[in-house]
């Protein structure tokens, strides 16, 4: 392998992140408690300044760099770009709620932004090896945020959960590639691509390798029936780190499923769309109906997850350039409202309290009604109600599965959504129509205040001008 | 001569020991680190056995990788078990069922 500048210039959004998140760590501890602001501001300024390193380097076509392990494609520079924004949402939200809960140590914004580095890794990975450290470094760094308030039993039971069930899914996963590995002798993918192309293969190998594979992947993304652990952790786990797992890593999830899939395995793309199929058919059921049942709004949130992950394997199981495109459109969608929903929920919160259960919810409208029209654009861009961007997202999925003649499957996504519609519009009956339990005022700083009236907006903005968005992810497919 | 089936059959086997005591064990949760920790090494002996047949050393690069992160998980498996021992004084798997719905 020779050596090359740029290589560098290829990879300076990942170098500097590393860099810069590694400072963010050393500054931390030169500081007194309060001081952490700006450990705060630090955390935003290197969101901004690797956003405009990525906006600088890049590149129109598919560029490879470390001797196949790195690739630098348009998704992945749409998609970095995307993360950059939603973590910063996060981090702007977070604070409050760190504050509120005593913990916020600096450790947060660095194991934060340390998972950010993860999910930039996978984005960019062109090899089993690279995706499986990038995998990794969001996993380890997810886990220990979960259990991030150290007094709180729910906390580290999730996290004991979350750690045992995701390495589990990292065994599935390995095994899966070993067996890959061992079917076509190598690990990057388009190598893998290319042997399975020729047919010199042994299938049974191979085949055995996909379903590991594709359970792996399902467990990472959270599809049923590999979907237990996500309703705990996102319970357990404090509000502010629900809202980063529930909203970034799905979209590097999305693209860790384009790169093994439609990258590496797509002459399997048969067997594994068959595979697909069930898990997003069980996905948008399971999700949608036990959501009924739940009295805990993060709970809900976290099965309304769920069948959004099932939506989302709607537009791989397509397998045309406007299924992929509409995929990302609705991962990088959903993402957005989700950390709506939480952004809220902290939103609602206070000292000593968490907004957890439906009725917290009450009567938000005589509280705050601004912030109550906030939180009912999101449920309905999670619903799909027009003209909200979530209507959108699925009408994208929609058509891109009744293009490729998959008509029922359409039926069937479309019936689960209209059960689906009732818990998000049960939430939006109480904030208008039920009595308020308490009527103390909402407190939050002004930048949450100004994050969340944009992220809120924003549901309404893009569901005007869809196109714009939209065109962005039908062209990095092209 | 061993031949490769074999490797594959040993990795199998440790493989399924390791899921099946992740789900069977009710007990304690140092257990379910321990599986984890099989359930790598099953993989890893896959890859080696595969990287040995194929002459190609890339299957071992990635065992060294897997072992490293083997390492670091461990390290945050049993710091969460400390966490989680502290809030509640007990490590047994049955005691964990605070969330549920």
């Amino acid at each position: 392998m020779s050596f090359d500048h740029t290589m560098l210039y290829l990879t300076a959004p990942e170098i500097t992140l590393a860099l810069l998140a590694s400072a963010v760590l050393l500054l931390d501890s030169f500081l007194k408690p309060s001081q952490r602001v700006l450990t705060y501001i630090a955390t935003l300024l290197s969101l901004l300044i690797v956003f405009m390193v990525t906006f600088a380097t890049h590149v129109d076509s598919s560029l490879m760099a470390f001797d196949g392990q790195y690739i630098r494609d348009p998704m992945s520079d749409v998609l970095k770009l995307s993360l950059f924004v939603l973590m910063a949402f996060v981090f702007v939200y977070a604070k409050d709620d760190l504050r509120r809960r005593g913990s916020e140590r600096g450790e947060f914004y660095a194991l934060g932004l340390f998972a950010l580095l993860g999910m930039m890794i996978m984005i960019s990975a062109a090899s089993f090896l690279s995706l499986y450290l990038g995998l990794e470094l969001l996993a380890l760094c997810l886990y220990a945020l979960v259990a991030f308030q150290r007094n709180s039993a729910s906390g580290s039971e999730a996290a004991m959960k979350y750690f045992v069930l995701g390495a589990l899914a990292s065994g599935l996963l390995l095994y899966g590639i070993s067996m890959v590995y061992g079917a076509t002798g190598q690990l990057g993918f388009a190598a893998i691509a290319e042997r399975l192309q020729q047919g010199q293969v042994d299938a049974v190998v191979m085949s055995f390798g996909l379903v590991f594979v594709v359970l792996g992947l399902a467990f990472k993304l959270g599809a049923v029936p590999f979907h237990m652990w996500v309703p705990d952790v996102y319970q357990g786990a404090p509000t502010s780190v629900t809202a980063l797992i529930g909203s970034a890593p799905k979209v590097a999830a999305f693209a860790m499923a384009m790169r093994i899939l439609v990258d590496a395995l797509p002459s399997m793309q048969e067997q594994w769309q068959l595979m697909l199929i069930i898990l997003a058919v069980l996905s948008l059921a399971v999700g949608n109906i036990v959501a009924i049942a739940q009295t805990n709004i993060k709970r809900m949130l976290a099965y309304s997850t769920i069948s959004h992950v099932g939506f989302i394997l709607l537009g791989l199981i397509a397998g045309t350039t406007v299924g992929y495109a509409s995929a990302m459109f609705y991962a990088l969608v959903y993402a957005l409202t989700a950390l709506g929903g939480f952004g809220l929920l902290m939103f609602i919160s206070r000292q000593g309290f968490d907004a957890e259960n439906l009725h917290d919810l009450k009567g938000l409208n005589e509280r705050s009604p601004w912030y109550a029209l906030m939180m009912m654009l999101v449920l309905f861009s999670m619903a799909g109600v027009p003209p909200t961007v979530g209507f959108f997202a699925k009408l994208a999925v929609l058509d891109a599965i009744i293009r490729v003649d998959l008509l029922w499957l359409a039926i069937t996504a479309v019936i689960f959504s209209v059960i689906g519609a009732f818990y998000y519009l049960r939430v939006i009956k109480m904030m208008y129509f039920d009595k308020a339990e308490c009527s103390e005022p909402l407190q939050a700083s002004t930048d949450t205040r100004f994050a969340l009236s944009l992220n809120g907006l924003a549901m309404i903005g893009l569901g005007i001008m869809p196109s714009a968005l939209m065109s962005v992810c039908a062209s990095v497919f092209a | 001569m061993l031949a490769l089936s074999d490797f594959l059959i040993l990795s199998a086997l440790l493989f399924s020991i390791s899921i099946a005591g992740i789900f069977l064990n009710r007990k304690n949760v140092l257990i379910l680190l321990m599986c984890i920790e099989l359930l790598l090494l099953a993989v890893n002996i896959n890859f080696i056995a595969f990287s040995y047949y194929l002459g190609d050393t890339a299957g071992q690069v990635f065992v060294f990788f897997v072992l490293t992160v083997a390492a670091a998980e461990a390290a945050i498996g049993l710091a969460i078990l400390v966490v989680l021992f502290r809030s509640r004084r007990s490590i047994n798997v049955e005691d964990l069922d605070a969330l549920k719905g």
